[in-house]
């Protein structure tokens, strides 16, 4: 017996096993039963061309199976983690670090990995985790006290910790990582505590850092001169929400967090580069191809964190490249993602911060966060956020879960910065809580809504909406069948047609959603499977 | 599992605090109290309960408690203002716990009888000889069919690693268990049990290294190995190079 064991164990050695290699990640539209990376495809349009689901058979999906989590989901330790799924194992991330490898067909638990955050973390807005990035036969995962780790993903063995930043200080990680070729890339968190932002790429082999791009530019770096005296040193520039990947281009595409401190532009004259911006980086290098501020001298905590969406399209006739983002300032942008040209800029929520955009698609300010406190629209948490969007290459059109009509009172207030602590230089009420305070709502749709809204990249267009009671954090996913899977804060879980918003299928999960769907197959079948409340729900077919 | 039994025989006889209060203990409850001190409070007591300066816990004396109740509001609340921290247990697991504190001091610590070890020595074995990382992890070094050993002398006392080289299967871990089963075209299956249920097992496969379900009706044939694929190192290795290899295990503290 043991001479065969040890067979065995030699043969395991010298058989490559499951692998990923950076190819099968940027083949994945080709490679539809996986699901890779946080977006499901490096292009951010979490589009998926599995075909077995349509809109004629939706309405047979039935529960498959339920992972349900002892972490205390609501309102502080969100499910915001996107699974990763590939050869039928699916990954994901219980709030705030807890990894678990599961059968994705059945539900059953592999193995679990609970990695306990130090005390002195402070992350700003709940304990949460947005999901786990994938390269051969490493996982890899931002910590709630500013570590990056690789996991084996055979067994969740640590293999190695880099620190991106000190958690006494306000940093964390709660992006989930991006992996480009061999590299792991990744930023700090903690623009609300005076952090000096970053995006840096790690070696996936050891953890050891490539290149790092300053998302505040430090002393003799171009554009520090966008920002007044010292105020740079604790500007923020934040990094949560996955970029995306031009293969072809080599290019990374990235949104940056809100300046600090927040709500008090006064200390900082300037601009404020790169805050509330979308940066577009060589991979290889880290340094800087172009940028685009969507918010200049930000007063109202609009971070630029939303997933850049690419896709190439015909746009007025013209073959078109473009990068696409419903940006939190209540804006959505085309921008032609070579050179980063403005193409167009259209409100999609009540805006009042600016009454427009100029030719170059600067915003015509005309609100502003005062000492005495001034109602401004969109509120705090913005029209849009890190819920993700999608795009469909069939329909032509952006999918994007909207705050309608909501506003906030800003206001500024001179704030001295002290380590680890808060620094946001005033305030912003919510005419709608920014987190879910629990099951019962009655505050009446008139004060603020929930939306799914269907946008056309050439216009600006709304094509359809998708009205909801209540707000959403759910991202959506689009399918090649012309489906859009979406969720909310009211727990109801949806399949809407993506060319009429109409809805073909809904359920009730208890619980509201806060990360983005999944599609994937395992032995020929199709599954959709969305984090709500405390548990992960996964969904197929009903078997003949 | 032996080692329980004795522990307990050893406990009503020889402690008479923890035969006066901790009533109704059994080798269950001991098991588990075992498992959770290696998994909760060896990391910064070390699983002999010595690594804290000025703190024995496997001594039966304690500074700042005296009988059973105190010493369970010391594990559930921890001591304020010192690195002690809380912790989240029932009543019930404070007092297998503590019982297990108290089985430490009947079983003298558990200290160990062969020579003196040298883990220099010891770590030329295991990476040499012993073919130790044919089966097992150490850091980035070796294979995962086998438990992995990075950080074991965190979480394993010398004795227990002892057992383990020279006597494999007398005791294996819930955690450690293998698999054996035959696949509807006869295919012979090996891997580490991960999970189980009425319908499927999940095994680390050893062939391919990699994550695998089984579904039991699609078995021929399966069970659970009562013995260990480890071979015994009694005989093989002399007395000395055992405890230079328990030593060097001893000395693995790190995550990775
Ligand atoms: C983070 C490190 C840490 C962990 C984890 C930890 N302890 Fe402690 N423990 C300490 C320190 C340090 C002390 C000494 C405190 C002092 O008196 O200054 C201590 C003291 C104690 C004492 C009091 C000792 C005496 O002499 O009175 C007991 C009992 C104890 N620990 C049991 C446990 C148990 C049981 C667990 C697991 C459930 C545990 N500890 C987990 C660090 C830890
Ligand atoms: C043929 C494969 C194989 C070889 C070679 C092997 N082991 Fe093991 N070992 C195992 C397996 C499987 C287990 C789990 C079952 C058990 O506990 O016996 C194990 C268990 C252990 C344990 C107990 C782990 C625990 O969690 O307490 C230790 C310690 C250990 N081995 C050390 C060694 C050392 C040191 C060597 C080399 C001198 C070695 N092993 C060689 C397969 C092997």
């Amino acid at each position: 017996m043991n001479a065969r064991f040890l067979l065995l164990t030699a043969l395991a050695a010298a058989a490559a096993s499951a692998q990923t290699p950076f190819e099968r990640i940027a083949n994945a539209a080709k490679d539809p039963q996986n699901w890779l990376t946080y977006s499901g495809r490096l292009d951010g349009q979490r589009y998926s061309t599995l075909a077995q689901i349509t809109p004629a058979n939706v309405k047979d999906l039935e529960l498959k199976w339920v992972l349900q989590t002892r972490a205390p989901a609501e309102p502080n330790s969100k499910y915001e983690a996107t699974s990763l799924v590939r050869d039928g194992i699916l990954y994901t991330v219980q709030p705030p670090n807890v990894v678990v490898a599961l059968d994705a067909a059945s539900g059953r638990i592999f193995w679990t990995y609970a990695y306990d955050p130090s005390r002195e973390s402070r992350p700003c807005c709940g304990r949460v985790n947005r999901g786990l990035a994938l390269l051969g036969n490493t996982l890899f995962m931002g910590t709630l006290d500013g570590n990056l780790i690789a996991l084996d993903a055979r067994d969740g063995h640590l293999m190695w910790s880099t620190r991106l930043g000190r958690p006494e200080e306000g940093y964390s990680v709660t992006v989930a990582p991006l992996v480009v070729k061999d590299k792991v890339i990744a930023g700090p968190a903690g623009g609300e505590f005076g952090i000096n932002g970053y995006l840096a790429a790690y070696s996936a082999e050891t953890g050891k850092e490539v290149w790092k791009f300053h998302t505040i530019p430090q002393p003799g770096e171009p554009g520090h001169d966008t920002w007044g005296g010292d105020s740079w040193k604790h500007g923020g520039g934040s990094i949560w929400t996955t970029g995306s990947y031009d293969p072809e281009l080599n290019l990374i595409y990235w949104g940056v967090g809100n300046a600090g401190p927040d709500w008090n532009g006064d200390p900082r004259p300037g601009d404020n580069l790169y805050t509330s911006s979308l940066i577009a980086l060589d991979a290889d290098t880290g340094k800087l191809k172009w940028y685009f501020q969507f918010t200049p001298h930000d007063e109202f905590d609009f971070d630029a964190t939303q997933v850049p969406v690419l896709a190439d399209l015909t746009w007025h006739g013209k073959p078109r490249k473009v990068v696409m983002t419903a940006n939190r300032n209540g804006f959505f942008y085309v921008l032609d993602r070579v050179t980063g040209e403005f193409l167009l800029g259209k409100s999609f929520a009540k805006v009042t911060w600016a009454s427009g955009l100029d030719e170059k698609g600067r915003p015509i300010r005309t609100g502003h966060s005062t000492a005495e406190g001034s109602i401004v629209y969109p509120e705090n948490q913005g029209a849009t956020n890190w819920y993700n969007p999608a795009f469909s290459p069939r329909t032509g059109l952006m999918y994007v879960p909207c705050w309608m009509d909501t506003w906030s009172v800003y206001t500024s207030r001179l704030e001295p910065y002290q380590e680890g602590n808060w620094y946001s230089g005033g305030g912003a009420t919510h005419n709608i809580p920014a987190l879910r305070p629990g099951p019962v709502t009655r505050r009446l749709p008139e004060t603020a809504w929930g939306a799914i809204q269907a946008l056309d990249p050439e216009t600006g267009d709304v094509k359809w909406q998708f009205k909801m009671t209540d707000v959403t954090d759910s991202g959506v996913l689009a399918t090649a069948t012309d489906i859009v899977f979406a969720g909310g804060r009211e727990g109801y879980f949806y399949a809407l047609d993506a060319r009429t918003g109409a809805v073909l299928w809904k359920t009730m999960l208890g619980g509201a959603m806060s990360a983005g769907p999944t599609a994937y197959a395992v032995d020929g079948k199709e599954y959709i499977s969305i984090p709500a409340g405390n548990a992960v729900f996964t969904f197929g077919l009903r078997d003949e | 599992m032996d080692f329980t039994k004795v522990v307990l025989a050893s406990l009503l006889i020889a402690s008479p605090i923890a035969a006066q209060e901790g009533h109704g203990v059994s080798p269950a409850d001991l098991e588990r109290g075992m498992q959770i001190f290696l998994n909760n409070c060896a990391g910064c007591h070390g699983p002999d309960g010595d690594l804290i300066s000025g703190v024995a816990l496997y001594s039966g004396r304690f500074r700042r408690a005296q009988g059973d109740n105190e010493l369970r509001r010391i594990v559930q609340n921890g001591i304020a203002g010192t690195p002690m921290p809380p912790g989240n247990y029932t009543d019930e697991q404070a007092g297998m716990i503590v019982a297990y504190l108290r089985s430490m001091a009947a079983t003298g610590g558990g200290k160990l009888t062969g020579p003196p070890g040298n883990a220099e020595s010891g770590k030329a074995i295991v990476e040499g000889r012993g073919q130790c990382l044919e089966c097992h992890r150490i850091g980035r070094q070796g294979t995962i069919t086998g438990p992995d050993l990075t950080g074991i002398g965190r979480m394993r006392r010398a004795v227990d690693l002892e057992k383990s080289l020279v006597d494999p299967d007398a005791e294996i871990r819930p955690d450690n268990l293998t698999v054996r089963a035959v696949a509807a075209d006869g295919t012979p299956i090996t891997g580490r049990l991960l999970n189980m249920d009425t319908y499927s097992i999940q095994i680390l496969d050893a062939r391919s290294a990699s994550l695998r379900t089984l579904k039991k009706d699609e078995l021929r044939d399966y069970e659970v190995m009562k013995k260990s694929p480890m071979p015994s190192y009694r005989g093989k290795l002399s007395e000395q190079e055992i405890s230079d290899v328990v030593s060097y295990l001893v000395s693995l503290k790190e995550q990775m």
